[in-house]
């Protein structure tokens, strides 16, 4: 019993981290209205920026955290503001195409810079420190770290396009730009904006990611799948909905491995597609018809 | 010297034009009203001069300073705001939060919730309601607020009377002179012309994307009008 417990905790904190994935790519699609395939790369990518950071530079892990969701950030910006804007407004395809583009250019450029060795960060003792409920039942403390920041972030920025004039603006121009550029918004700072908040929050989820775990320069490609599948779960434009997608995704991947060590990806796989089946517009949509 | 000065304005869409050599004139705390059939560049006008089209050639004078070219988030900044036809409200903001968007250029003046909500004391009572669950009438009351909200020196609206049934259509206008106290100049698009002979001090009629005729509503006659609206009459003399 107290095993099931557990696995069924382990899964639940794994959710954390996939809500972290899926945050950034809500936020883009839910603002720009752009589907970014190169998001689970920019995940791998802010992963090897830690590495770089607390491995090479030998910054301490706190620092380090802090400084990639900046430079993230401001790359995000830029990114936004000199390629994906261009390709925005009319046609899905460009979007499309370009970050697909991305996402291999990304790929590559850390196989060539890093070798395809699977790599991690020496967090030290927390990484298997354990907190014990008492029972048989442990929490790992890392783990529930990650879920902590999930959760702080995701609702910080739930209350930043709830109520703040920033927010509303983001709303607005997803609802409709040229509508709002009547009332003085300028879309391509807006969609900049947005960038910055869906890159700090892929920098948070690249940087536990390789605490957690170890990456190599192709796990971009996975990474998106399980932001996806958290973001569909969820209900599209929900940010609480990424939360729920992704914990029901990391508790079907922890209780796949559990009945047997190779079926952990596919139990997820099939937990989305049950959704899917039963709820198709995900468990809490907000998006309008339009 | 005018608060509008537009000169020679040639836009359209694509390959087609569909404003050609248009020049108008408007004094600060004017109201002008443009009338004109389906088609003959009523809303093109508006949308080029909110800067939401932009200009093939001519230019535009706002204050002294040229706008034509800028896109509109300047010139909203610079205190030009349009109601556009068919409302165009948020669907996914509140009845309120429609109206702050309204003033997210930030410009200074009389207009904020408090006084729109004076103007339209039913959109208090909607306030938290998400804008597009309110009656047509109401909706329109919330663009015109939105619009007021930037604080503009010149309003263009278009069709404030489309889909809407008279006496809702009175209750909007009679907004009109509140408007105006301030020295705001409006632009008025409408197909219903003794709508707009009222409550205009000047009147343009536009076909085909030129002004064909222009003067004060006093002074114009019916057939004068219809004359210039429809272009038939001398057609069939011919």
């Amino acid at each position: 019993m107290a095993e099931w417990i557990n696995t069924i905790v382990q899964g639940v904190l794994l959710g954390g981290l996939y809500a972290l994935f899926a945050a950034g790519l809500s936020i883009s699609f839910g603002v720009m209205r752009m589907i970014n395939i190169a998001h689970g790369d920019m995940i791998i990518l802010a992963s090897y920026a830690a590495i770089v950071g607390a491995s090479y530079l030998k910054l301490p892990m706190l620092f380090t955290v802090v400084l990639v969701v900046l430079v993230l950030s401001a790359l995000g910006y830029g990114a936004q503001r000199l390629v994906f804007n261009r390709t925005l407004g009319g046609d899905l395809l460009r979007p499309l195409l370009l970050t697909f583009g991305l996402s291999i250019v990304i790929r590559e450029s850390l196989q060539a810079v890093f070798s395809a060795d699977v790599r991690s960060v020496d967090v030290g003792p927390i990484a298997t420190a354990t907190w014990n409920l008492g029972a048989q039942i442990n929490i790992g403390v890392l783990p529930l770290v990650v879920m902590l920041v999930g959760l702080a972030s995701i609702a910080a920025l739930q209350w930043l396009f709830a109520r703040s004039r920033m927010g509303r603006s983001f709303r607005a121009t997803s609802d409709d730009a040229d509508t709002a550029s009547l009332m003085g918004v300028d879309r391509k700072h807006i969609y900049a904006l947005a960038m910055v908040f869906a890159s700090a929050m892929v920098a948070l989820a690249g940087v536990f990611l390789v605490m957690r775990t170890t990456v190599s320069p192709t796990d971009g490609p996975a990474r998106l799948i399980y932001a996806f599948e958290a973001v569909i779960i969820g209900g599209l434009g929900s940010l609480w909905g990424t939360v729920a997608g992704g914990v029901v995704l990391g508790v079907a991947q922890a209780i796949g491995s559990r009945l047997d060590p190779g079926w952990g990806i596919l139990a997820g796989h099939l937990a989305f597609l049950a959704i899917l089946w039963v709820r198709p517009q995900g468990l809490f949509p907000t998006t309008r018809e339009r | 010297m005018s608060l509008l000065e537009v000169h020679a304005l040639a836009a359209g869409y694509g390959d087609f034009q569909a404003l050609y050599g248009i020049d108008l004139a408007l004094d600060a705390g004017e109201v002008l009203a443009v009338i004109g059939a389906n088609g003959a560049g009523k809303t093109t006008l508006l949308r080029t001069l909110a800067g939401a089209l932009s200009l093939r050639s001519g230019g535009i004078r706002f204050d002294g300073a040229p706008i034509g070219g800028l896109p509109a988030h300047r010139v909203c900044a610079a205190g030009i705001a349009l109601v556009p036809e068919g409302r165009r409200l948020f669907p996914s903001l509140s009845v309120e939060e429609n109206l702050l968007m309204g003033a997210y250029a930030r410009r200074p003046g009389p207009w904020n919730l408090l006084a729109v909500f004076g103007l339209f004391p039913i959109l208090r009572e909607f306030r938290r309601r998400p804008a597009t669950e309110l009656s047509g009438g109401q909706q329109q009351m919330v663009a015109l607020g939105r619009a007021l909200m930037s604080n503009p020196r010149l309003l263009l609206c278009d069709e404030l009377s489309l889909g809407l049934a008279p006496v809702v259509v009175r209750d909007i206008y009679r907004a009109l002179p509140s408007v105006c106290e301030h020295g705001v100049s409006v632009i008025i698009v409408e197909q219903d012309i003794s709508q707009a002979l009222r409550v205009a001090q000047r009147v343009v009629c536009m076909r085909e994307g030129r002004v064909v005729l222009e003067g004060l509503p006093g002074r114009l006659g019916r057939e004068q009008i219809a004359q210039a609206y429809f272009g038939t009459l001398e057609e069939e003399a011919h």
